[in-house]
């Protein structure tokens, strides 16, 4: 406070003293010499400028640094492992003597359930999407959309959990299989935690397309149902098209669900009652016990690059849906 | 003394509201077919709550009723039986804002048809040719039927929208203020088209512009506060209107 205080005196005088000056032959009907408070300014605006540059340079660095780690650590893994060995190698026995680093049976464990959980959440989703933005009344929409938003603050871990014991014995029970901790249960989990991603945001993408358009349609004679499916929903289609993209995403890497559920076998599936071990389940499961600076320590981190990969390019094709689809405002005048 | 010409849509003790308020009271008239019927009158005053109640569009908004009749051609819009979507594929409807869907100009007017099961390439060819032609914009579009509607001005996308209305071939054209977004020039061009329309086509047009009404009409039905003051022919309601109201209002001493 009181630097400023000087800084503010100095930077008064040249400017005051012609001021002063002239005061003294006016006397008193001369307005009082103003506080100049260039200079306090000037220096405080230099400050919020440094703390908020190093704010947003904070994550983007931390980032850098993070993926840097990454490919420095899972690099190391090459030196031993060809990398078609390691893509495409079909037996992940990373404790043999000697091992076997092939995630072939990893990469398929994560598709097979990224993929089944989207065939459930993806019709789910949007179309409680557009029950939410066409269909329900203003005070059902009130209370539903908030309840899907709710779904999504469920910790992964509890949806695990209902997995586990609740739904594995009921797949069981029901179509006597050997474990209930299998894709299908997963890729139901991992719906349910999908689904609040790819509704809300496709909810606002339907609600974004002008109102006067649905009149347009509605008053050449479509029906409800043709308006919705040839207006409404291609005039969304960008934002509903991130919003499965940012969904699947969700759900390739997430790793509690995958870990409790899937059933940990590293196996090539072949159906949808055969258990998995999805890449994230695979890293949380075995770093843990892996001995820091071994083949296995770095073949997880590579399994990290893969990942950090595949979900890069999920969101690198939200990202171009976004813009390529975007629709350019409604009538231009 | 001639015989009325047979009316189109005749309007039968007509009340409509919004909820509680009334928004309409007591309207009767008649559209004489294959003529341009304009409704004037200051904003608030129900003409454009009329003319959406003669395609069924309020329908769209929650909590409003309608009571009387709409006979358009021997049936009351408003029987039970009858399927608003019907409704709206017999009487066109061009809005105020030009609202071209987010298609190219080929798919906009192919729109309706389509809704009708047309799939015949080559008579929809055909049709979006006549509807562009009908609605003078087919020389500024042929050559990019497949580019987007809203790379158009403001003026050519109304146009369009008329086309589209147009390719549904409808009996009547309802038309909400078509050029209050409009500048002038464009405005001239949907005048002249409206001229053109009603060869084929009964048009009742919404407007604020009372020398659009002079210009266009052949009928004029002046609505103050959600009744019909007057209705009759353009030059007899530009030149010797029998109501007090109606003159005060078309010589500009309110609205």
């Amino acid at each position: 406070m009181s630097t400023i205080n000087q800084v503010q005196s100095v930077a008064a005088q040249p400017l005051s003293t012609p001021a002063a000056g002239a005061a003294k032959g006016m006397a008193t009907t001369s307005p009082p010499a103003r506080k100049p408070i260039r200079a306090r300014s000037r220096d405080r605006e230099t400050w919020i400028r440094i703390v908020f540059t190093a704010a947003g340079l904070f994550s983007v660095v931390v980032m850098a640094l993070i993926i840097m780690f990454l490919f420095r650590e899972g690099a190391y893994l090459f030196k031993t492992v060809s990398l078609s060995d390691f893509i495409l190698g079909t037996a992940w026995y990373p404790t043999y003597d000697p091992p076997d680093f092939g995630i072939g049976p990893l990469i398929l464990g994560s598709m097979s359930v990224t993929l089944v959980s989207s065939l459930i959440a993806v019709p789910l989703g949007v179309g409680a999407a557009l029950y939410l933005a066409e269909v329900a009344n203003p005070r059902v929409r009130e209370w539903v959309k908030p309840g899907v938003e709710l779904l999504a603050s469920l910790p992964s871990v509890v949806l695990g959990f209902v997995g586990m014991v609740v739904i594995a014995p009921l797949m069981q029970e029901l179509w006597d299989i050997p474990t209930g901790l299998n894709i299908l249960n997963a890729s139901l989990m991992l719906a349910l935690m999908a689904i609040p991603t790819i509704t809300s945001i496709s909810e606002d993408a339907l609600y974004a397309v002008p109102r006067d358009l649905m009149e347009a349609s509605l008053a050449l004679g479509a029906t409800r149902w043709e308006t919705l499916t040839r207006v409404l929903l291609p005039g969304a289609l960008s934002g509903v098209g991130t919003a499965v993209i940012l969904g699947m995403s969700r759900a390739m890497g997430e790793t509690m669900v995958v870990l409790m559920v899937a059933g940990g076998a590293a196996q090539i599936p072949t159906s949808i009652f055969d258990s998995v071990r999805p890449m994230p389940a695979t890293i949380a499961a075995e770093m843990g016990e892996t001995p820091f600076g071994s083949e296995h320590y770095y073949a997880l981190f590579a399994i990290g690059i893969v990942l950090f990969l595949l979900t890069l390019g999920f969101n690198l094709v939200a990202a171009w849906i976004s813009s390529r689809f975007q629709q350019k405002g409604a009538a231009t005048l | 003394m001639v015989d009325a010409p047979e009316p189109i849509i005749s309007v039968e003790d007509l009340n409509f509201y919004y909820g509680e308020s009334q928004a309409l009271t007591n309207i009767n008239l008649k559209v004489v077919r294959s003529q341009v019927t304009a409704l004037i009158g200051p904003s608030g005053c129900g003409k454009s709550t009329f003319l959406r109640l003669l395609n069924r569009m309020n329908d769209l908004i929650a909590g409003t009723r309608v009571e009387g009749k709409v006979i358009f051609e021997g049936v009351n819009l408003y029987g039970p039986e009858v399927d608003p979507v019907h409704v709206r594929r017999r009487i066109g409807m061009v809005f105020q804002k030009p609202n071209p869907f987010p298609k190219s100009i080929y798919n906009n007017v192919a729109y309706g048809p389509r809704l009708h099961g047309l799939r015949d390439r080559a008579k929809l060819d055909e049709l979006v040719e006549r509807s562009l032609k009908a609605a003078a914009i087919w020389d500024e579009v042929k050559d990019i039927l497949h580019q987007s509607a809203l790379g158009l001005s403001g003026g050519q996308q109304q146009r369009l929208c008329i086309a589209r209305a147009v390719a549904m071939e409808p009996e009547v054209l309802l038309m909400d203020e078509p050029t209050s977004a409009l500048d002038p020039i464009a405005t001239a061009r949907i005048e002249e088209l409206v001229k053109e329309l009603k060869r084929n086509y009964t048009v009742i047009i919404v407007t604020h512009n009372m020398q659009q009404a002079a210009r266009v009409s052949d009928e004029t039905a002046f609505f103050y506060m959600g009744r019909l003051v007057e209705m009759g022919p353009t030059e007899e309601i530009f030149t010797r209107p029998r109501k007090e109201q109606t003159e005060h209002y078309i010589t500009g001493r309110f609205g």
